[in-house]
């Protein structure tokens, strides 16, 4: 518990300015540009849309900008933000099969129609430190092949699924509404589309631990990266003064569709599963980390035994929101000072007691 | 007027750079007196959904912003969705849109707005796909004993 006290304004007012001259740091050097941080630091930007639960790269520059490149911070700003806004309306299912592809790799066969597309990817760099970038250098220009990557891309999965081999992925009966944690709260047992909001816009390192957990050996799920795909997918919506959908803009998207070991079961033949993982901008490391704990989740309905940490939806569900997760954890700072006097109290008595009391216990031995 | 042809004017519309927007629509605006604003430019949200592994059942996959206008034109109505935060933006696609369906203005705005748009559209996502094709692998098969 803690209370209320009064005082400190003038050293909080101090503390804001404190506050704002760390964050512009040596005023002798220039000033960051949120489309310097949007161009230039995408991928940080990408994060903070991600689990802001919001896609908007000037807003989360401005949250990155705002909290001096804290992404948990960052987030938090966004998270505040988006509840001043009203909702207009739902967006049509986004369509990732139509996607603009900039990069799609398969980790499950080498050719794939349309091929492997490497695109701006750090994977197959020496990842050695490269001092070039402390200063400003040209960027050499990037090649053009006769064709561009063909649109829509086939999916690597169709290939199997027209095999019958892997799990089909069709909408539920009637395409119902899916629940929405932004309007409901977080319930048990929650159904899948529950679980992938929550998972979408969890905290990357909580995700990523848990996948890798995964593949440890609790709750060991014999995982492929049947594909992972990023570009670019136009968003649709049908605004009521209009009566009929239309694109309002696109947005880069990485999907990652994950492909599991199925021993089968009463009612199934031994077939692939599925794990999915969607994200906003480029970051593939969520949308793996998302498709593994996906997958994990979906244990009890597989019919496999659910002993592992990933694999237990509250544990994985009510612990993955960083926002709420920081401010738990640092809500420790506030005054909790009528408790610890409470518990010191406490201490002093029971000190008092096992002195007054020790010297009657040696004499009963 | 058929919707699919108002459907892809919107689409291009909202998928082209609103500084580019502004500097083709600029001359064909009629005077700021002559258009009746129904709805300013207000920022908002959608919620994006989608399918579980692509295809299957609906989810909620988190917001994006959203800003709307709409106009009134010499009786004609204009509505403008962008995503995004920008106002001006979604006036611009408003307007544009009212003007559009007026069968006068529509020939000349069809050569000198949603022409050049489109081809410049069409050209950004050429060099984007041409681009990545570029990176595309080409394996070789490994031949032993030789």
């Amino acid at each position: 518990m803690y209370v209320a006290v009064k005082g400190g304004e003038t050293a909080i007012a101090r503390s804001w300015d404190l506050l704002a001259a760390a964050r512009r740091g040596d005023s002798a050097l220039a000033e960051l540009s949120l489309g310097q941080i949007r161009q230039q630091l995408r991928l940080a930007v990408a994060r903070v849309m991600q689990e802001g639960s919001l896609y908007d790269e000037e807003l989360a520059a401005l949250a990155l900008k705002q909290a001096a490149g804290d992404t948990v911070e960052a987030v938090f700003l966004l998270r505040a933000f988006r509840t001043t806004l009203p909702r207009f309306a739902s967006s049509k299912p986004l369509d990732t099969a139509a996607m603009r592809v900039r990069r799609r790799v398969s980790g499950t066969f080498k050719d794939v129609p349309g091929g492997q597309i490497l695109g701006p990817t750090a994977d197959y760099t020496q990842r050695l430190l490269d001092f070039s970038l402390g200063h400003s250098s040209e960027v050499p220009p990037c090649a053009l092949a006769d064709n561009g990557v063909p649109q829509p891309l086939p999916s690597v999965l169709e290939v199997l699924a027209a095999e019958g081999l892997i799990e089909a992925e069709q909408p539920l009966p009637g395409d119902p509404e899916p629940a929405d944690l932004t309007r409901q709260p977080l319930m048990f047992p929650a159904d899948r589309a529950t679980r992938l909001q929550n998972l979408a816009r969890a905290d990357e390192g909580w995700l990523l631990g848990l996948a890798y957990s995964t593949q440890r050996g609790y709750a060991e799920s014999h995982p492929f990266a049947g594909e992972i795909r990023m570009g670019e997918v136009s968003v649709s919506v049908c605004p009521e003064e209009l009566g009929f959908d239309i694109d309002i803009g696109e947005i880069t998207l990485t999907e990652c569709q994950m492909i599991n070991q199925f021993a089968g079961s009463k009612t199934a033949p031994p077939q692939f599963t599925r794990g999915y993982g969607l994200s906003f901008g480029e970051a593939e490391r969520k949308a793996m980390a998302m498709a593994l704990v996906d997958r994990s989740l979906r244990a009890e309905e597989l019919g496999e035994a659910a002993h592992a940490p990933a694999q237990q939806q509250e544990f994985v569900l009510y612990h993955s929101d960083n926002v709420e997760a920081s401010g738990f954890v640092q809500h420790l700072k506030l005054p909790h000072y009528v408790d610890f006097q409470a518990e010191l109290s406490l201490i002093r008595t029971l000190r008092a007691q096992a002195n007054s009391s020790a010297p009657q216990e040696a004499a009963h031995d | 007027m058929e919707t699919t042809t108002r459907q892809h004017w919107l689409s291009l519309l909202a998928h082209s750079p609103a500084s580019r927007l502004a500097e083709l629509l600029q001359q064909h605006l009629p005077p700021a007196g002559d258009i009746s604003w129904l709805r300013r430019a207000q920022t908002g949200l959608v919620m994006l959904q989608g399918r579980s592994g692509g295809s299957g059942s609906r989810f909620n996959l988190g917001e994006i912003s959203v800003t709307r206008a709409s106009c009134q034109i010499a009786g004609w109505l204009g509505h403008g969705w962008v995503r995004g935060s920008d106002g001006q933006h979604a006036e611009l696609i408003a307007q544009a849109d009212a003007l559009l369906q007026n069968p006068q203005h529509y020939p000349p705005l069809q050569a000198a707005l949603l022409q050049p748009l489109q081809q410049e559209l069409a050209a950004r996502r050429e060099q984007s796909a041409r681009a990545a094709a570029a990176s595309k692998v080409e394996f070789f098969t490994m031949v032993r004993g030789e």
